[in-house]
């Protein structure tokens, strides 16, 4: 299981890169998405990946004896809505440097004055 | 009634603070108002005079991070008392000196500045009772020198001047942090006092070489030692109360202040000995040799201050009593006769416009005043008897002659050197005087030579009558300044004997002979500089280095810049990506193999689901890395998402299985954007080479980043704090979803930030995209995704309102069960997105009554209501309440105000995405209609044209 979780950690991580090294701002974007959802898979790893109960307690407010560790899981809850925040403002200002210089193309944006 | 030793030293920069307001209410006369302050300064120093002379050390502390022993700490002890009577004494004259020397309309406001700046440092650092104290205040008079220096800024040499001096203070400044923390560090302790108590152990640390160059650094370049003393000269270009001021009086002697108190802590050894007196001799043998040369008025004088430092400097590498005595005591006196003189060749400069020796001459006529002030200055510098700079010369001379170590070659050069530097001075202050006032008056200068008016003369006279008074009588300095600073250097003072007449002494004898020389080389210079220019004009001088160096960093700095800078984003990803890559791969390469063995060892079984969840997930990222088509990328991205959910789901994290799933669905709405408005993706920019490149790097990354997880899993090195909140969450936080309640309860603040950020980008977002098109836009193209089937508008007006009461159901559960704040809000608003999706995205806003700015605004102010309810109860901020009331009819009724809290995460969340929606749909090409429907909708951004 860990493995299987490190491994898809590593292939997300990875993919993320690759889009963020290439020259195409969408896809460099669409790159910084996807390294948060990898980044949010690690973290929670690291909270340990034993099957447990969920972090919800019993009506008496008493922990069950296995239970989820609500740390990583409330930092995750925390990034994946930042995440949709970040998403929106990257796509706008992505979507205005295309209405400025008429291009998609990173490469060709350096050492373009802004505005 | 006497200023508190912090008020002392912060009055000053209390004072800059006013300066611009009072400058500005009287341009011409701030001078004047400033007046008293250091006037009072200099009289709360003399009423603790006493007390100080008596023994004691009046100190004072305010812990400022306790943690690193960084205390804002000052005592005043007798050194610091000498040296601060100079600052504020002098610092009084000077103010008033100032005022007169600007014109008119020079600007007041930033001189007088800069100068309490300065000021209040000077105080500072010789006050102060800590390293960290000290250092501080060091920083801030180079920074104020800087600013004085470049006062005068449309002149290059002006601003050349102030430069080059600052990067060489601050380069040792720096030098000398390094060797204060060593210092902290061998000593264990911050505090001065302490450390004097502790000078056994840190000579014999091992870092004590090292501390004694790094602190000596510090000290050679603030005191302009050989071979850092052409900032000196340079930093003549400021005005020249200023030269008075800092750049002989007080700054330059900071690195001798230093050098006398770390003289206490790690002076008596060899190394302390020969470095320091090695570096004062030279310097004062080349600052009197540079001297002689100069054409300059004001650069004569600041090439004899070098000389004079490097005299004096001399001494506290000896530390012996005597020779501690005739350095405390040449200090004071250097401070009195180079300030006058300063200030006289400043009245020369005014009153004939140019300060040129060569055009110079035959002023005393015309201005006999001066003339007496410059004579006294000079001829106490040159050592004439019963002036004051006689009677402290005649002491160094005879410290030279009794040396610390056992006589060598080196300690019998030190009288000749010494001898030899008085020559240089003799002869320079016979220029200063013979050819300046007598003999014929000049031929032509720019002004015809007057007295200055008595605003300008009285205060370098004041000064004057000390270079009278403490030759007379020196015994007056004794008693009440250089027996109480020689205790505070640790000297066994009751055995120093100052006077004017020791009887005939070999010291005598060098004094007369110095004199004799030094008229001969006067008489003969014109025949002798020519063969003392060829001398000075080699190649290697220290300024030709300095040029050098500088040119080298800047040039340097250029070419990594060109070459690292290149401007493309890739370049800059691959930067940090592979940097961090390495860096923790060799991490773990070095201690991370008995942690795989480990974690190896104890895998737990495989699910079968989740596996097919990870290959989705893994497809999903295949397929965005690999596709061409950007709607194929926003698949395999959304692929990722949705499978993750399913992850959280399996792995017990239902509320970021629910959050996520929302999410995704509303990341839809900046994809209008994208696929809307920008061209579709294009992939013959790369060639394979850069691909293969991007491929190893990515691939490189994720191999370290999956390693990382997987070893960091397997290493539960401490227990996590995770069990506290499961422990606690009922009993502190009344709620039973730990998550929720960590969210809205023990971690409410980085939630407040949280919603705030998230509420700031939606604004940003809106500013990028909308309202620039409010403004009348560009003609955009036709959005594909103008879906308008007849199947889903018909569906979403009825799912529009069951979405909405879901998102309540999840808000009202939230905080026993998955849900809450975030994910309500997320949902609320994802039924703006589905109107929007089924109808015209104009439409969709129409159907909230409620304009997103507002709403936004609602929820960040119910949760700042809540935390700040707290704190009216008397609890910190953010404390929630919770409990039960019994309502007739319904019993036992829970509450919390953390339900208040997750509402206004709810609202601010909502709002948020709804003006994502109402933002990004603007963009979208709307009918006529439409428009004008939408602008009646939102009647606020009417007026906005």
């Amino acid at each position: 299981m860990e493995l299987l979780l490190a491994t898809t950690v590593a292939v997300v991580v990875g993919a993320a890169v690759y889009l963020m090294l290439t020259r195409e701002l969408l896809r460099v974007i669409l790159g910084g998405v996807l390294l948060s959802y990898g980044i949010n898979l690690a973290l929670f790893m690291a909270g340990g990946v034993e099957k447990a109960a969920p972090p919800i307690l019993n009506s008496d407010g008493v922990p069950a004896q296995a239970m989820m560790d609500p740390v990583p899981q409330a930092l995750i809850l925390t990034a994946i809505v930042i995440g949709l925040g970040v998403f929106a403002l990257l796509l706008a200002l992505g979507y205005r440097t295309f209405e400025e210089h008429r291009t998609t193309d990173v490469a060709s944006l350096s050492g373009v004055e802004h505005e | 009634m006497t200023l508190s030793l912090h008020l002392i030293v912060l009055l000053p920069f209390a004072a800059a603070a006013a300066v611009p307001a009072v400058a500005r209410r009287f341009p011409r006369s701030a001078g004047w108002l400033l007046l008293p302050l250091p006037a009072a300064i200099f009289a709360s120093l003399l009423v603790w005079l006493p007390r100080v002379a008596a023994g004691e050390t009046p100190a004072a502390a305010w812990a400022w991070v306790p943690a690193f022993g960084f205390e804002f700490s000052l005592a005043l002890d007798g050194f610091g008392l000498l040296f601060g009577l100079l600052i504020a004494g002098i610092g009084t004259l000077v103010v008033a000196y100032a005022q007169s020397y600007l014109g008119p309309d020079e600007d007041r406001s930033r001189f007088y500045l800069a100068l309490l700046l300065f000021m209040g440092a000077m105080l500072g650092v010789v006050l102060a009772e800590n390293l960290l104290t000290l250092y501080m205040f060091w920083e801030i008079t180079s920074i104020s020198s800087f600013l004085l220096i470049g006062f005068w800024h449309t002149r290059t040499e002006a601003r050349e001047g102030a430069l080059k001096a600052l990067l060489i203070t601050v380069l040792g400044g720096l030098a000398l942090l390094a060797g204060f923390l060593l210092l902290g560090l061998a000593a264990g302790t911050m505090s001065l006092r302490e450390l004097a108590d502790r000078a056994p152990a840190v000579v014999a640390h091992r870092y004590y070489p090292a501390i004694v160059v790094l602190i000596l650094l510090g000290a050679f370049t603030k005191s302009a030692q050989v071979p850092f003393h052409l900032w000196l000269p340079g930093a003549m270009a400021a005005p020249t109360p200023v030269s008075a001021y800092l750049h002989s009086a007080t700054m330059v002697k900071a690195g001798i202040f230093l050098a006398a108190r770390m003289g206490a802590v790690l002076g008596g050894t060899e190394l302390w000995f020969y470095t320091i007196t090695a570096a004062g001799l030279a310097t004062m043998v080349l600052g009197g040799f540079l001297a002689v040369q100069q054409r300059d008025l004001k650069a004569l004088l600041a090439f004899s201050t070098v000389s004079q430092l490097g005299f004096i400097m001399a001494m506290f590498g000896f530390s012996t009593d005597a020779a501690l005595a005739a350095g405390v005591l040449h200090l004071l006196n250097h401070g009195i006769f180079k300030g006058t003189l300063f200030m006289a060749v400043g009245i020369i400069d005014h009153a004939t416009g140019t300060r040129d020796v060569g055009r110079l001459s035959g002023l005393g006529r015309a201005m006999p005043i001066t003339a007496a002030l410059t004579f006294l200055g000079a001829l106490s510098m040159a050592g004439v008897p019963p002036l004051n700079g006689f009677v402290s010369k005649e002491m160094i001379l005879d410290a030279l002659l009794h040396p610390p170590v056992a006589p060598n070659g080196f300690t019998r050069a030190l009288p000749v050197l010494a001898v030899l530097g008085s020559v240089f001075t003799t002869a320079y202050c016979l220029i200063l005087t013979v050819k300046i006032f007598l003999g014929p008056p000049a031929a032509a200068t720019p002004k015809p030579p007057h007295e200055a008016p008595a605003r300008l003369w009285v205060p370098p006279a004041l000064l004057a009558t000390g270079i009278v008074l403490l030759g007379a009588a020196p015994q007056l300095a004794e008693g009440a300044v250089v027996v109480p600073a020689l205790r505070a250097l640790g000297a066994a003072a009751d055995r120093v004997h100052v006077a004017l007449w020791h009887g005939v002494t070999p010291a005598l004898g060098m004094s007369g002979a110095a004199l004799a020389l030094g008229a001969l080389l006067y008489w003969r210079l014109p025949r002798v500089l020519p063969i003392l220019e060829r001398l000075s004009a080699f190649p290697w001088n220290a300024n030709a280095v300095y040029q050098g160096l500088l040119r080298a960093a800047e040039e340097g700095a250029q070419r990594w810049t060109r070459r690292l800078m290149t401007g493309r984003i890739r370049d800059y990803v691959l930067y940090v990506v592979g940097f961090s890559a390495v860096l923790i791969g060799v991490g773990l390469g070095r201690a991370g193999l008995p942690g795989l063995h480990q974690a190896l060892g104890s895998l737990s079984p495989l699910g079968w689901v989740e596996l097919v969840t990870c290959l989705v997930m893994m497809g999903g990222a295949f397929l965005a890395a690999a596709a061409v088509q950007r709607i194929a990328v926003a698949l395999g991205v959304a692929t990722v998402g949705f499978a993750m959910a399913v992850l959280w789901f399996l792995r017990d994290a239902p509320d970021l299985a629910l959050t996520q799933t929302i999410v995704e669905t509303v990341s839809i709405i900046p994809l209008f954007l994208a696929f809307g408005f920008m061209p579709a993706l294009r992939h013959r920019w790369t060639g394979p080479r850069v691909h293969l490149g991007n491929g190893l790097a990515a691939a490189a990354v994720g191999l370290v980043v999956g390693a990382v997880t997987f070893l960091a899993q397997g290493n539960r090195l401490f227990d996590s704090i995770g069990t506290f909140f499961l422990e606690n969450s009922y009993l502190l936080g009344g709620g039973r979803n730990v998550v929720n309640v960590m969210l809205v309860d023990f971690r409410g603040l980085d939630t407040v930030f949280e919603t705030t950020v998230f509420g700031l980008a939606a604004m940003a977002v809106y500013a990028l995209v909308a309202s620039r098109r409010e403004r009348g836009g560009v003609v955009r193209p036709r959005s594909p995704l103008m879906i308008n089937p007849i199947i889903l508008p018909a569906v979403t007006r009825v799912l529009f309102y069951l979405v909405l009461v879901f998102a309540l159901y999840l808000f009202f559960r939230g905080h026993h069960h998955p849900g809450g704040g975030f994910a309500a809000g997320v949902m609320a608003a994802s039924a703006v997105v589905l109107w929007a999706l089924a109808f015209e995205r104009t439409a969709a806003l129409a159907m909230v009554p409620v304009h997103p700015r507002h709403l936004i605004a609602t929820g960040l102010t119910l949760i700042g209501a809540v935390g700040l309810g707290a704190v009216a109860l008397g609890y910190p901020f953010l404390t929630h309440g919770f409990g039960h009331v019994t309502v007739p009819g319904l019993g036992p009724v829970e509450w919390a105000t953390a339900t208040l809290f997750d509402l206004g995460v709810a609202f601010a969340v909502a709002g948020a995405i709804h003006w994502l929606v109402a933002a990004m749909s603007d963009g979208i090409p709307l009918e006529q209609e439409h428009i004008q429907a939408y602008a009646r909708s939102r009647p606020e951004h009417q007026g906005g044209e």
